[in-house]
């Protein structure tokens, strides 16, 4: 149709328009030609004395990294204003004296200086080469009266990462350090400009989060005189900050934990039951996040990876241990829902157990005579769920054990988290190609065996008992804000699963729970007599070597072979507002070594209401001071913590 | 489908010139990126591959096919727009992407070929008096354009956003527009622009101003400029030689590989190389008009026309910007900028030329 209608009306119907089009388009590209003439060839000589006496040079204006706040409000990591020595080699007369002036001045070898240069020999000619970070003001006063002498030199104001909790925040949040060749290698397609001396999160949340809390770096572009000094600046492109995020976690809480456990090797874990949000994470032996973040001699940094406690490690989510007595629970869970065992049933729990000939010992040496599920909670009876495990069998163990969330990760935001184990009959057929025993069973039913599990995990579980049954993903996350306070994300509360348990059984196993801090002969009964939180939880100890001889003489074991400390619990057992986990490794009995540092867990939380007011209006320390969580105000009403019967430490 | 007369009318000349521009283009990302991020060449070499398997497409199919499901490509095109808001990743604050795991899709580069194709298939089928058309004959193709084009604008894109509004002027123009709506038109927006200037308010105004720049600020890209100048008046006649240019590379400059690519060029090539890329893009845009006016029938005159159009402009308008005698807008140069979906967009509208170059006198 269209061909028709074309054949007659083309030729004269466009022609001279497209005589005007051609004309068009040669004009214009005679326009380009005569500009490029001009840049190139007439006003050649002028540009090319600005490409080579350029006489501006480039720094870089870092962008302030996103704040950080807790779950109230309150600054726990912000930027503080800090000077960084440049170089600009090409302005650099006299290499020898720059270098002997600049080891004089500040603390810096010529190695470093000669290291610096070398990894930036690919950087544009008059692009300023930083030195030294987060210079000391003696070294900043001492550095700006000479630096007319040093030619080539130059200070800039950046902001320095200044986390207000020091050490009681550092597995959670992480530090900061420069980025290697490998992560600026992956990271070359994201498009957002990485490049070599950048500062980038290494680890915790500030690694996890890096996308959201850096921002977008700017630039100043600086006139300088023949000798490279700064005369003013002639183009500055603002940074734009990162993006704020607001945590779950409580820094009340946090800071107890840590005043609690610092002394010690282990991991306190918080979280609010009725949502999965984390109040708190810590982990021992920690580092100093300040002074990583703005870089530590290679020393200091050698000595803190050979730590043989392994202080790189959040023990939290990637120390896994088996969760021994703190499984009974889950355990008593199993069997009732099976029908194996009613809370009515009775059975003989002597001080050991034999089976295929081998006597399977209990903690307690004269046993607990006949009892039920409860007292075999209360008591922590051994002997009692070696029976009932046999009869459950491993497989409907593990299927319970697995619907608590153990033996998979939990999804909460902090890289390497680890997944535990859950041992059940496939599983040991797949690993080592043998079939189960039933030996083996026993070990695993009082969470002994192959077992495993980190403190977030089995957090995770005694948070589900507590609300009745709903598990939870882990957020660590509250809302991420831009620096305007406009929502950009907000994690959503979000469920692992259900446990699918009938609420009369977890109803039997939290009553089991209340029992250990509560009934007499409770392991844990010294919880109810110096608080009144109304704590349900229970003690674990688990075994490190099989061999040791039990006794309540700690000391006297070496520390290598001691048992770990656990307890696991939530408070208060009517309305449960917060479940706890702690482990100390190597700490003894859980009684006496890890469910006081819990209770401080507690105490902090739950006495909150009259004080939140105190805390979110004392002033946040303006230069990080070592130690700095001391500064805020911890024990609440009592004076002195009270001590625990059967406490081992302090 | 094939024909073997078809071969004999190819035209290899268009060809070489385009395999040209590619490998220049190829050389310059290489030349700038090379040190700080290998990874952009090694990409642009994947982006020339699914290029060219395109290129070869949008030959093989005679383009009779592109009138009849102009719909439907016009139709998708906006789909795609619509869906960048919902689905799109977000780079420095513009939406423009569609992540497709391995890569990401830019919709509003497609939605210019799209255009051409929609507009082409209306204005075939519309009788035009002699006199040309009117302003009630705009009014349907406008609202063609303008759908696209707040999309894009929205996104915001404003270089893409601008290639749209001159593509369907110069087609609208083609096929005839009075005289009197040209010159009513041409006064009533150069009278509108001050009048409407001083009806914003301050921060209407900022936000004008940065809209037409796309770094947001007018110290931003004048300091862009003016890096651009030094890197290209610095080159000379000859040039400072292949890889050995220090200005166009500075990370400061961000676009180095994208929109100012013309820079490193002009500067490691001198004005003998700018002078090659100028002749070999006036060869395609010559060729392009050529083949518009041999086309056989009137969809072929108006795509080709089309697309020749959004060559020419997306040429002139980055040279212009890059030798400063322009504002900046963020329009890249076919062919030679980096970019994935730029590229394939590019090849497969020199694809299309092809094709009805070679289907001239088969009807």
């Amino acid at each position: 149709m269209s061909s028709s209608y074309f054949k007659d009306k083309e030729p004269r119907e466009f022609k001279g328009r497209v005589f005007a089009a051609t004309v068009l388009v040669g004009t214009a590209f005679f326009i380009l030609l005569f500009r490029f003439w001009y840049l190139q060839v007439k006003e050649h000589a002028y540009y090319k004395e600005l490409s080579e006496n350029n006489a501006t040079r480039l720094i870089k204006a870092v962008a302030p990294r996103g704040i950080i706040y807790d779950r109230l409000g309150i600054k726990i990591a912000e930027n503080r204003p800090g000077f960084d020595l440049y170089i600009i080699p090409e302005d650099v007369k006299d290499w020898a004296r720059t270098k002997q002036m600049l080891t004089s001045l500040i603390e810096i070898d010529e190695e470093t200086i000669n290291e610096r240069l070398d990894k930036s020999k690919k950087r544009p000619p008059f692009q300023a080469v930083k030195l030294k970070e987060d210079l000391s003001w003696d070294e900043t006063v001492r550095v700006e009266s000479a630096k007319f002498e040093i030619p080539g030199i130059m200070l800039d104001v950046a902001p320095k990462r200044s986390y207000v909790f020091g050490e009681a925040t550092a597995h959670l949040l992480g530090y900061l350090g420069e980025i290697n060749e490998k992560e600026l290698k992956e990271r070359e397609t994201e498009g957002n400009g990485y490049s070599p001396g950048d500062l980038t999160g290494k680890y915790g949340l500030e690694k996890f989060y890096e996308k959201d809390l850096r921002g977008v770096d700017g630039g100043k572009e600086i006139e300088v005189d023949a000798l490279g000094r700064k005369i003013r600046v002639v183009n500055w492109i603002p940074p734009y900050p990162g993006n704020n995020m607001k945590l779950t976690i409580d820094i009340r809480t946090q800071v107890a934990a840590w005043i609690a456990l610092k002394d010690k090797v282990g991991a306190a874990v918080a979280m609010d039951p009725k949502t999965g949000k984390v109040l708190a994470m810590v982990s021992t032996p920690t580092f100093d996040p300040n002074a990583l973040s703005t870089g530590i001699s290679k020393d200091e940094w050698k000595e803190l990876i050979e730590n043989p406690l392994n202080v790189m490690n959040n023990r939290a989510v990637q120390g896994q241990y088996p969760p021994a007595s703190t499984y009974k629970p889950i355990h008593a869970a199993a069997a009732l829902e099976e029908g194996v065992i009613t809370p009515e049933t009775k059975i003989m729990s002597g001080p050991s157990f034999w089976f295929a000939g081998r006597a399977y010992r209990d903690w307690k040496e004269e046993g607990h005579g006949i009892i039920n599920v409860h007292r075999a909670i209360v008591e922590s009876s051994d002997t009692f769920f070696y029976q009932v495990g046999l009869k459950l069998g491993i497989d409907r163990l593990a299927d319970y054990t697995k619907r608590f969330g153990f033996g998979t990760k939990t999804g909460v935001p902090i890289h390497n988290e680890k997944a535990g184990l859950v041992p059940s009959s496939e599983w040991k057929k797949k690993t080592y190609k043998v079939k189960w025993y039933e030996g083996e069973t026993i070990s695993v039913s009082v969470g002994q065996g192959y077992m495993l599990t980190t403190p977030l995990q089995l957090l995770n579980a005694y948070a589900a008992i507590a609300n009745g049954g709903t598990l939870w993903r882990p957020l660590l996350v509250e809302e991420v804000t831009t620096p305007d306070g406009k929502s950009v994300s907000k994690p959503v509360i979000e469920k692992r699963g259900e446990l699918g348990i009938s609420e009369k059984t977890m109803w039997h196993v939290r009553d089991g729970l209340r029992g250990v801090t509560h009934d007499d002969g409770g392991t844990a009964r010294f919880l109810s007599r110096t608080t009144d939180l109304k704590i349900a939880g229970k003690t674990g100890t688990a075994q490190v070597s099989k061999l040791i001889k039990r006794t309540k003489n700690v000391e006297s074991i070496a520390y290598k072979i001691r048992d770990h400390a656990w307890f696991a619990g939530f408070a208060p057992y009517d309305d449960p507002q917060i479940a706890v986990v702690v482990i100390v490794e190597h700490g003894g009995f859980g009684a006496s070594a890890a469910a006081p540092v819990a209770r401080e867990l507690f105490k902090a939380y739950l006495s909150k209401a009259e004080d939140a007011a105190g805390i979110e209006t004392a002033p946040a320390p303006a230069t990080p001071i070592p130690g700095g969580p001391t500064v805020i105000p911890i024990s609440t009403g009592s004076p002195k913590p009270a001590p625990a019967p059967e406490e081992a430490h302090d | 489908m094939i024909d073997r007369r078809l071969f004999t009318h190819f035209d290899w000349a268009i060809l070489s010139v385009i395999l040209g521009l590619i490998c220049i283009g190829f050389a310059s990302i290489y030349s700038a990126t090379h040190i700080h991020m290998p990874m952009i060449y090694t990409k642009d070499m994947y982006w020339i591959g699914i290029g060219a398997g395109m290129m070869l497409l949008a030959i093989i199919f005679s383009y009779s096919y592109l009138e009849r499901f102009a719909y439907i490509i016009y139709g998708s095109s906006i789909a795609l727009l619509i869906s960048v808001f919902f689905i799109g990743s977000s780079f420095s604050g513009a939406k423009r992407w569609i992540s497709l795991g391995f890569f990401t899709l830019q919709p509003s580069e497609f939605a210019k070929i799209a255009l051409i194709i929609m507009l082409a298939k209306y204005f075939n089928e519309k009788l035009i008096s002699d006199k040309g058309m009117g302003l009630k004959d705009l009014a349907v193709p406008a609202v063609i354009m303008i759908i696209p084009f707040l999309l894009i604008a929205k996104q915001p894109d404003l270089g893409t956003g601008i290639i749209l509004w001159m593509i369907f002027w110069s087609m609208a123009f083609v096929v005839k527009i009075r005289t009197r709506v040209i010159m009513g038109l041409g006064a009533f927006f150069a009278a509108l622009a001050p009048f409407g200037w001083m009806f914003l308010k301050d921060y209407q105004k900022a936000r004008i101003t940065s809209f037409m720049s796309p770094e947001s600020d007018p110290l931003g890209s004048g300091y862009h400029v003016m890096q651009s100048k030094i890197a290209i008046g610095s080159g000379g006649f000859l040039g400072k030689g292949f890889m050995e240019g220090t200005q166009g590379k500075l990370m400061f400059l961000p676009e180095h590989h994208t929109d100012f690519i013309f820079a490193v060029l002009a500067e490691e090539w001198g004005l003998i190389g700018a002078m090659v890329v100028l002749g070999l893009f006036l060869a395609l845009i010559i060729s392009g008009i050529n083949t518009a006016g041999s086309s056989k029938d009137r969809f072929g005159f108006l795509v080709a026309f089309g697309i020749t159009s959004m060559f020419f402009w997306q040429v002139f308008i980055n040279l212009g910007m890059v030798a400063g005698i322009m504002p900046v807008v963020g329009v890249p140069l076919p062919f030679i900028s980096y970019g994935g979906s730029f590229l394939i967009t590019s090849m497969i509208a020199a694809g299309i030329l092809l094709n009805i170059n070679m289907r001239r006198f088969i009807f």
